[in-house]
């Protein structure tokens, strides 16, 4: 990549693994999977060219699993799934629980079980926000365009340090696999986020003990500061606990630094809501359609705007909240059985009509559908 | 040597974390013994040290230690330690793990790390049974054999975790019990001194379960049990198969010298940085 911004045909998951690299990740260990593959391909040959490493493991589980050891190590890393996310699943609980960063990316096909492994789905919303045992913060991010995957991608890795948490990248398949001319900036343009580090001698750090910001510093193994790791519920020195008081600060504290990031967390774009009376609320590939409803309907002079998601979990509520007063009616439409649809009518409480529109036969949902179904309400 | 005192003095968090789980008379103690005066023999410094476990009662051993220690999930182990020794190869990676935890739900992680020969030292406690959750039959319960989910016998046949992992292409296995002390340091120092996978496989005794299910006996009874049926190897590849039947052979059973994956790796980076130009101009 040159000095200045360039310009490339993409790949979406290309794109995803551009981002990784710009963002500072170093390690990617993976299972070749459709519709993910890609990744791995490329951070095969492009991590060892910055030095960096690339492994492919034996299953997704171990995937997940030498992603987490070597951040422990150190180094930024991310790893790939698709149905594999369900692998996953373990030891994303355990990375919530020690708070060690990382990023999945997951892109999605039609499921459940091998189901539709070539075609776009979205129906792995709720598994990204409940799929490990245990209550646990998770920050889900899903790209809805080829150039948005790489910036969702810096700060995916971004959010991971910042918060030493998981991230998990929610692609579908139609974004994953789509390719656009995008712009990609200098890697020198780019913002990433470093963990925080401890600082004080090796004797006075207490690996669990939380800054203001509600993130303890990460000590990396082999740096001077011996400290223990465990899946167990732990004190803020790390070992393990039974106490009720100290169980309750670590699982509260994990919840409460992702609850202090939430409006930074969250991003969100809106098209066209200032006078909107109808909203679509759409994330990853649901927002093309979309939009392209959009620009028709509003030709038929119906007052339709888009709330588009890009973060999914933590839920961002403020963002319908502030628009609900003005809408009537609410419309999502979504590669599943109606999994975010869900969300917005808990955060909804019966204010605007909340309709959805669903596929899960491997199909798309087009702008026609979506005009059709917005002329409905809006008549 | 070092002394029994000297040793909890300088490698144990003493101040934190003891008294420990194991029941009284289980030999894992006598194996993380074992591994401290190997460690303490080798002049490893602790900072360079990462411990790594999974779960199970063997899998505790690293919060008592005073290293790098990273307790994982169940089976686990090999896989975190493979991406931890990837990203910092300059630490000596030693992994604890039980007989369930490795050759059971983790099975496929231990027979992908032998084949990859990463550098680093697998320890598997094998006592023959489940002991954190009560005495369940595992892989290397013998036919036969007692559980608390087989009263009637084990109808399963057992994993040979030595011949196992040598199959599986691990570069050194050595294999001896919690009664051989003195082996078992020695061993353990060979195994960490080699550059490449190893294994030792220690054959260990749960009084509280296996020797309570299958009559036998306590930590003494157990522990003599293990100095009768250990063979060392050199004496044993003069017996015919009728004698070694139920005997364990014990020493290095495996130790060759074969390319190790982070020095392959180092190998990838420079070629790749050397095609790719100038190399990491953006870095």
């Amino acid at each position: 990549m040159k000095k200045s911004t360039q310009y490339r045909l993409l790949q979406g998951n290309e794109a995803a693994a551009e981002g990784a690299l710009a963002a500072g990740v170093r390690f990617f260990a993976g299972y070749p999977i459709t519709p993910s593959t890609e990744i791995a391909e490329i951070l095969s040959v492009r991590l060892p060219e910055l030095g960096g490493k690339f492994i492919q493991m034996e299953d997704e589980i171990g995937s997940i699993a030498a992603v987490i050891g070597a951040s422990i190590g150190g180094v930024k890393a991310t790893a790939t799934s698709g149905p594999g996310f369900s692998l996953m699943q373990e030891n994303l609980g355990y990375a919530c629980l020690t708070e060690v960063p990382l990023v999945i990316v997951n892109v999605m096909r039609g499921g459940p079980s091998t189901g539709l492994p070539t075609s776009p789905s979205q129906g792995d919303v709720m598994q990204a926000r409940w799929g490990t045992h245990g209550d646990h913060p998770i920050i889900v991010l899903s790209p809805a365009s080829v150039a948005e995957t790489f910036h969702y991608m810096v700060k995916a890795v971004n959010f991971s340090e910042k918060y030493r948490n998981p991230v998990i990248m929610l692609m579908d398949e139609v974004i994953g696999h789509m390719r656009a001319r995008v712009s990609l900036p200098p890697w020198s343009m780019v913002e990433t986020v470093n963990r925080i580090i401890p600082n004080m001698p090796p004797e006075w750090y207490v690996p669990y003990e939380r800054t203001s910001m509600g993130v303890p510093p990460m000590a990396s193994f082999g740096s001077g500061y011996r400290y223990h790791v465990t899946g167990l519920v732990h004190d803020e020195q790390g070992f393990p606990t039974g106490k009720s008081s100290e169980a309750r600060d670590n699982i509260m504290g994990i919840f409460k630094k992702i609850e202090r990031g939430f409006r930074e967390v969250c991003l969100v774009d809106y098209h066209r809501m200032e006078d909107a009376e109808h909203a679509i609320v759409a994330y990853g590939c649901m927002v093309l359609s979309a939009m392209s409803a959009i620009e028709e309907l509003r030709d038929d002079g119906i007052k339709v705007g888009l709330i588009k998601l890009g973060t999914l979990w933590p839920f961002p509520r403020f963002a319908l909240e502030h628009y609900l007063p003005q809408l009537k009616t609410i419309l999502v439409p979504e590669l599943n059985m109606g999994q975010i649809y869900r969300e917005v009518v808990r955060v909804d409480m019966g204010r605007a009509a909340v309709e959805k529109i669903n596929k899960i036969n491997g199909e798309l949902i087009t702008p026609d559908e979506i005009i059709k179904a917005v002329r409905g309400l809006a008549r | 040597m070092i002394s029994n005192a000297e040793l909890v003095k300088k490698y144990c968090r003493h101040n934190k974390k003891f008294p420990h789980i194991w029941c009284p008379g289980c030999g894992n103690g006598i194996i993380l013994s074992g591994l401290l005066r190997a460690v303490d023999g080798l002049g490893l410094r602790k900072d360079e040290i990462a411990f790594v476990s999974g779960i199970g009662c063997s899998s505790r051993a690293p919060v008592y230690v005073d290293f790098n220690t990273l307790h994982t999930t169940h089976g686990r182990a090999l896989a975190f330690a493979t991406g931890l020794k990837l990203a910092k190869p300059e630490l000596t990676v030693i992994v604890a793990t039980g007989d369930g935890d490795a050759t059971a739900i983790g099975g496929n992680h231990l027979i992908h790390a032998c084949r990859r020969n990463i550098d680093m030292t697998t320890i598997i406690f094998n006592n023959y049974i489940y002991g954190m959750t009560g005495g369940q039959y595992s892989p290397t319960t013998p036919h036969g054999a007692h559980g608390s989910t087989c009263r009637a016998g084990n109808i399963e046949n057992p994993f040979n975790i030595s011949a196992l992992v040598e199959a599986a292409g691990a570069s050194f296995v050595a294999r001896t019990t919690s009664y051989h002390v003195m082996q078992l340091q020695d061993l353990i120092k060979k195994a960490i001194r080699h550059r490449g996978f190893a294994v030792v496989e220690v054959i260990t005794h749960c009084p509280t379960l296996y020797g309570r299910l299958n009559k036998a006996g306590g930590a003494p009874e157990m522990l003599k049990w293990q100095r009768e049926v250990a063979v060392p190897k050199n004496k044993a590849a003069k017996m015919s198969p009728e004698e070694l039947e139920g005997r364990i052979v014990t020493g290095v059973l495996v130790e060759k010298e074969l390319p190790e994956y982070c020095d392959l790796y180092d190998e990838i980076i420079r070629q790749a940085r050397e095609k790719a130009g100038r190399g990491g101009e953006n870095e």
